[in-house]
C-alpha cells in the first residue's frame, strides 16, 4: 500500500499562562491509501488535536507545533506557509466534523457551501460547480438533490447536514480524510448510515482516512489500524482484531471493560478509577499510573517507550517489558 | 413576505399619526404664537383678527380634525414666519440635512463595522484596547460638547476649518464627524462583541478546512453572521443621527431641518414644527422597517418565519 502521510514524533503544546500543556506529546504514525486509520480516546487526550496539527487548523495563539514532522505529498505540512496549506486544504486532505448543525454556515445555502470548495480549487465556473455539486449531492445520498442545493441548513435534518459536509469534503477527491467524531452528534440509526456511506465511499475512492473517535464499536465498524491515545500519547497501537481479543494496556483493557453488553446483566458499568489528570511539560512518569490497577515502581519514575511487539502492534506499559522477560508469571 | 411588509408599514403610518398628534397637542398647549409674530405693543384687537386668520381660536378638537383633513388633500399649512406652504420651505432646506445625514450614517456604519471587526480579529491587541477606549468616549461625550471642542480646536486656534454653513466640502467635515461620533462607537462596540461570539463557530473551521483563505473566512462567512445583532442598533443609529442634527445643526449653524425644527419650536410656529416632526418620524419608522426587512435578508432562519 502507497503511504500518503507519515506523521513522525509530533509535538503540539498549549501555552496556558505559566503551564505548558503536552497535548499531543510524541506521535507517529502513518497512513496508508485505502486505509482507515483509527485514532481513539477519551476527550482531553490530543486526539482531535493530533487532527488539527495535520491541517494546521489551530489557534497559533496559545497552540505551537514544537517539533516533529507532518509528512504529507513530500512535504512537511507543519512548516508550510498559510497559503500553501489553503491550497492544499480542502483539495487534497479534507475535514468532516463532529457536529453537521454548527459545522454549515447558517446564512448560505447547501449549493453555495459545496461550490465554494470547488470554486477555489478546481477553477470551474459557477455553473460546472453547481452541476458537480449536485452529482456530489446524489453520490452521498440526499434524495431530490436537485431540490436541496437551495435549501439553507437548518431547513434540513442532522443525518443530511452530515451527508452535506461529506460531499463538501468528498468535493475535490482528496487524497486524505480526516473525520473528526463523524457520528458523534447524530442518532444511532443515522450513524450506522453515515457509517456506510463513509465505508462506500472510502473503498470507492480509495482515499485514506482518519477517524478520529471515542466509539469503540465505530472504531470495529471502519478501521484497519488503531490507535489508542491517553494524555497526549499513543498507548497502544493494533489493528482492531487484536485490540479487542487481546487488548496489552491496561487503559484499553478499561476501555473495553466500559462498553455496555448486551449478554451480562450488570446494574452499573465498569469505569476506569479516578479522572484524567492534567499533565505539565516534561513528564516523567507512565501518564496512566495513577488509574493504573498495575502500576508498579519505575512507573512512576519514568515514562515508558512504545514497546513494538514484532506482529505490527506497539504498547507503550512497562508491565509488558516485565511480562516478555519473565513470561513464567 | 408581502404581508409582512403591508403590516409594517401600516404600523408605521399609526406610529407616525401618534407622534404628530403629540406634538399636535403640545404646540397648543404651549401657549400663544401671536405674542411672538406680533410685536409687544401691538393692540388686543390685532391679537385677536390674527389668531382668528390663523385658526387658533376655535376649539383645539376642531383645529385637529381640520389639519388632518387639509393635511390628507397634501396641505400642510402655512408657516407663520414665513408665510409659504411649510413643505416648500422644508424642501429647500431638504438637501442640507439629507447630505449630513447620509454622510454621516453611512461612514458611521462603515467605520464601526470596519473597526468593530479588526479589533475581535485582533483580540486584546494594541489596536482592540484603543479601539474600545475611543468608543466609550464616543458614546459618552454628547455631541454639543464634542462639536464645540471641534469648533475650538480646529477653527479658532488652528484656523483649518469653517465654523459654520455648508457651502464648500471643508464645511462638512466638523459637522458630519460630530454627527457620526456616537452612532460609530455604538456600531463598533457591538460589532466587536457579535464577531467574537461567530469567531467561535465550528463553521469557520470547517470554512478553514475547506481552505478558504482568512480574508474570506472574516468577510464572508463571519461577517455576515455578526450583523445579525449590529443591525438591530443601526435602525436605533438612524434616530440618534437624525436627532443629533437638531443639535448639530444648531452648533454649526447648519441651514437644514434641524435649525427649521429649533426656530419653530422657539418662535411658536405649529405647522412648521408639526411638519417638522412628522418628517422625523417617518424617516426613523420607515428606517426601522428597512431594518427589520434586512433581517430577512441576512438570515434565512427569519425568512421562513415571514
Amino acid at each position: 500500500m502507497q503511504a500518503i502521510l507519515h506523521v513522525n514524533n509530533l509535538k503540539t503544546y498549549y501555552y496556558a499562562g505559566n503551564r505548558v500543556v503536552p497535548a499531543v506529546d510524541g506521535v507517529s504514525f502513518t497512513l496508508s491509501r485505502g486505509e482507515v486509520l483509527g485514532i481513539v480516546g477519551e476527550s482531553g487526550c490530543g486526539k482531535s488535536t493530533v487532527a488539527r496539527s495535520v491541517t494546521g487548523l489551530f489557534d497559533r495563539s496559545y497552540t505551537r507545533i514544537e517539533g516533529g514532522e507532518v509528512l504529507f505529498d513530500g512535504m512537511d505540512l507543519t512548516r508550510q506557509s498559510a497559503k500553501t496549506l489553503n491550497r492544499i486544504r480542502g483539495k487534497k486532505i479534507s475535514m468532516i466534523f463532529q457536529n453537521p448543525l454548527t459545522s454549515l454556515n447558517p446564512v448560505y445555502t447547501v449549493a453555495d457551501q459545496i461550490t465554494e470548495v470547488l470554486l477555489l480549487h478546481e477553477g470551474m465556473n459557477r455553473r460546472q460547480a453547481r452541476e458537480r455539486a449536485l452529482e456530489l449531492l446524489t453520490m452521498v445520498g440526499i434524495p431530490e438533490p436537485k431540490a436541496r442545493l437551495d435549501d439553507f441548513p437548518h431547513q434540513l435534518s442532522g443525518g443530511m447536514q452530515q451527508r452535506v459536509l461529506i460531499a463538501i469534503a468528498l468535493a475535490c477527491n482528496p487524497q486524505l480524510v480526516i473525520a473528526d467524531e463523524p457520528t458523534t452528534a447524530l442518532d444511532v440509526t443515522i450513524q450506522a448510515q453515515i457509517l456506510r456511506l463513509m465505508d462506500n465511499i472510502r473503498t470507492q475512492f480509495d482515499m485514506g482516512m482518519l477517524l478520529i473517535t471515542h466509539n469503540m464499536g465505530v472504531v470495529a465498524e471502519m478501521c484497519d489500524r488503531v490507535l489508542v491515545m491517553y494524555g497526549g500519547v499513543v498507548v497502544e497501537e493494533a489493528d482492531p482484531l487484536q485490540l479487542f481479543d487481546a487488548p496489552l494496556h491496561p487503559y484499553t483493557r478499561g476501555l473495553l471493560a466500559a462498553i455496555p453488553s448486551i449478554e451480562a446483566q450488570k446494574e452499573t458499568l465498569y469505569t476506569i478509577p479516578g479522572t484524567v489528570p492534567r499533565f505539565s511539560h516534561p513528564v516523567t512518569c507512565c501518564r496512566f499510573a495513577d488509574r493504573c490497577p498495575h502500576c508498579a515502581g519505575h512507573c512512576r519514575t519514568q515514562e515508558p517507550p512504545l514497546f513494538r511487539t514484532g506482529d505490527g502492534r506497539g504498547v507503550r506499559c512497562w508491565n509488558y517489558l516485565s511480562e516478555k522477560e519473565e513470561p513464567s508469571q | 413576505m408581502t404581508k409582512f411588509v403591508v403590516s409594517r408599514l401600516f404600523k408605521a403610518v399609526i406610529t407616525v399619526w401618534f407622534i404628530v398628534s403629540l406634538v399636535f397637542v403640545c404646540t397648543r398647549m404651549s401657549g400663544d404664537p401671536t405674542l411672538w409674530i406680533l410685536p409687544d405693543d401691538a393692540p388686543e384687537a390685532a391679537r385677536i383678527e390674527l389668531r382668528e386668520s390663523l385658526g387658533l381660536d376655535r376649539p383645539v378638537t376642531a383645529q385637529y380634525v381640520s389639519y388632518f383633513a387639509d393635511a390628507l388633500r397634501g396641505d400642510m399649512g402655512c408657516s407663520y414666519k414665513y408665510l409659504r406652504p411649510v413643505n416648500e420651505v422644508f424642501a429647500e432646506s431638504a438637501w442640507a440635512t439629507v447630505s449630513l445625514g447620509v454622510l454621516a450614517f453611512s461612514l458611521a456604519i462603515l467605520l464601526g463595522v470596519l473597526l468593530g471587526v479588526m479589533a475581535a480579529v485582533h483580540r486584546n491587541s494594541p489596536l482592540d484596547r484603543i479601539t474600545m477606549s475611543a468608543t466609550i468616549a464616543g458614546y459618552t461625550v454628547p455631541n454639543f460638547v464634542f462639536g464645540i471642542l471641534l469648533i475650538f480646536l480646529f477653527s479658532l486656534k488652528l484656523r483649518m476649518l469653517p465654523s459654520g454653513g455648508n457651502s464648500t466640502a471643508a464645511h462638512y467635515i466638523m459637522p458630519t464627524l460630530t454627527l457620526m461620533m456616537g452612532p460609530m462607537a455604538n456600531i463598533a462596540r457591538l460589532t466587536r462583541s457579535s464577531m467574537l461570539d461567530v469567531l467561535r463557530q465550528d463553521y469557520l473551521e470547517c470554512a478553514r478546512s475547506k481552505g478558504v483563505p482568512e480574508i474570506v473566512v472574516i468577510f464572508k462567512h463571519s461577517l455576515r453572521n455578526a450583523l445579525i445583532p449590529v443591525v438591530t442598533i443601526i435602525g436605533l443609529q438612524m434616530g440618534i443621527i437624525i436627532g443629533g442634527s437638531v443639535v448639530v445643526e444648531t452648533v454649526f449653524a447648519w441651514p437644514g431641518i434641524g435649525s427649521l425644527i429649533v426656530n419653530a419650536a422657539k418662535t411658536r410656529d405649529f405647522p412648521m414644527l408639526q411638519y417638522g416632526i412628522l418628517i422625523i418620524a417617518a424617516a426613523v419608522t420607515l428606517t426601522n422597517t428597512m431594518v427589520d426587512l434586512s433581517y430577512a435578508f441576512l438570515d434565512p432562519r427569519i425568512r421562513d418565519n415571514f
